[in-house]
């Protein structure tokens, strides 16, 4: 059922990471919907790779299988130490090591309500990677202070605006150090000048040459942040390439997106 | 007459009802998470095995059930002392109920919660213990007093299982003095302090569990 492992040449895998992510074969059926039709992609490291599409494109279900949120049908995902089969039954082993590569930053920002800002961004460093508390909470204020909120490290998400919490779901993935952050529409449920909030925070890491994916309805973000462009359409992928491959498409269907999205505001 | 016999009543309420309470609710609570638990977490078939207990102890008059475990199970050779059979008929009568609002209280947290701990790569036990546990407590606390109210004025049916609680007390002296409208009022009135202790705890607990909600 589940796709072939990509086949490399087991003396290539060097200990060097590779150039970039490498996604294969990955399909996600939900009942009859196939929302992902084997789709192959590779992600830069070190770059912004944005992902646009039209609702139900399948573009937030790809985010999510790389972190395992959503288990794929078949496909496999390399991180440069050689791939791993993502689809079938996984062990809880290899389900811990695909989500240790990346760390998801939701839409609905899924602060822990009960705990502080600092309390969420600890909590993992301390419970999972056995961090000592001291430690992680230096740390977590150093990435609170970066995301500008070092002075709500004790404020609970209640108190916070949705564009803090974003920034504080931001620093609480940050803690993670993982390969890969996703994004999956990290500004829809703000208004515009809280989403600008998040964008700038958004666009630092992206010159700080973090491995960012995310999915947004933005064609401004995408244009200033993207690296490279993936559209997606019904499951598959229709462009990957440079932003201005995308921007500058004469694709009807890309054109008729781009008003679409456009006009939308 | 008070002067006489409410020591008597205090003393049954005290030595009884109050401790016979709180041992068998905090029995009824282990017992109610782990069938919450069960109910939502074990495998497919095995689910029925909670099922059928909550079924059962909620299905069936709670004196009725003190009465087969008192009088019935020695007829297969189980001879529990009174105290020891009210304790494990309250508590597992209790528990059936307190496993709904358990229950009920982890399906309110929302589906987002889960998959911040999964992609925070938190274990099982720790997404447990440090997401849910805290804020299904928070919503689970006021139903679950709700129980331990009932529990506490469910104690007045062990009378019917030889034990001297503070309703059978009430029950001696109104037989002894003719005085019943005063006698059970003044029972009564020892519930209500009770109850009322209860309901105090009630409103700590709850806002020292709701500190990071804002109310105003």
């Amino acid at each position: 059922m589940s796709a072939p492992a990509e086949n490399e040449p087991s003396g290539a895998r060097g200990p060097s990471l590779l150039e970039s992510l490498r996604l294969r074969g990955v399909r996600k059926t939900f009942g009859s919907l196939t929302a992902l039709d084997d789709v192959d992609l590779d992600i830069p490291r070190r770059g912004t790779t944005v992902l646009l599409g039209p609702s139900g494109s399948g573009k937030s279900t790809l985010l999510r299988c790389i972190n395992l949120l959503e288990r794929p049908d078949a496909g496999s995902i390399d991180f440069g130490d050689g791939p791993i089969r993502l689809g079938g039954r996984l062990g809880a082993r290899t389900v811990r090591s695909v989500r240790s590569r990346s760390t998801m930053v939701f839409q609905q920002f899924n602060l822990f309500p009960h705990l502080t800002a600092l309390g969420n961004v600890t909590l993992a460093p301390i419970h999972t990677e056995g961090v000592p508390k001291a430690k992680a909470e230096a740390r977590g204020r150093e990435l609170l202070e970066k995301v500008g909120l070092g002075a709500k490290a004790d404020a609970y998400p209640d108190r916070l605006s949705g564009g803090q919490q974003q920034r504080v779901a931001i620093a609480r993935a940050l803690a993670m150090e993982p390969d890969v952050l996703l994004f999956d529409e990290p500004t829809s449920a703000l208004d515009p000048e809280l989403a600008a909030e998040v964008v700038a925070v958004l666009a630092d890491l992206a010159r700080e040459d973090r491995t960012l994916v995310v999915v947004t309805h933005s064609l401004a973000f995408a244009q200033r942040v993207a690296d490279k462009v993936v559209f997606v359409e019904d499951g598959k992928v229709l462009l990957d390439g440079p932003p201005k491959d995308f921007f500058e498409s004469e694709d009807a269907r890309l054109r008729r997106f781009r008003e679409m999205v456009s006009s939308a505001v | 007459m008070w002067a006489d016999n409410l020591p008597r009543l205090l003393l049954a309420a005290l030595e009884v009802t109050v401790p016979l309470s709180l041992i068998s609710f905090a029995i009824a609570m282990v017992l109610a998470v782990i069938t919450a638990l069960g109910r939502l977490y074990l495998p497919g078939p095995l689910k029925v095995i909670p099922w059928l207990y909550v079924w059962i102890f909620r299905g069936t008059p709670m004196v009725v059930q003190l009465f087969i475990v008192f009088f019935g199970l020695p007829n297969l050779g189980i001879v529990l002392p009174a105290m020891t059979a009210a304790v494990v008929t309250l508590a597992l009568n209790t528990g059936a109920y307190a496993s709904e609002a358990v229950r009920a209280s982890i399906l309110s947290i929302p589906r987002g919660q889960f998959e911040a701990a999964q992609t925070l790569n938190l274990s099982r036990r720790t997404t447990f213990s440090k997401v849910v546990a805290p804020q299904a407590f928070r919503i689970a606390l006021p139903p679950l007093m709700n129980d331990f109210i009932d529990l506490v004025k469910g104690t007045s049916l062990v009378f019917a299982i030889t034990i001297t609680d503070l309703f059978q007390v009430g029950r001696q002296i109104a037989a002894a003095n003719f005085q019943p409208m005063a006698m059970y009022t003044l029972v009564a009135l020892i519930y209500l302090v009770i109850v009322s202790a209860l309901s105090l705890l009630q409103m700590v607990l709850e806002k020292k569990v709701s500190a990071h909600v804002r109310t105003s």
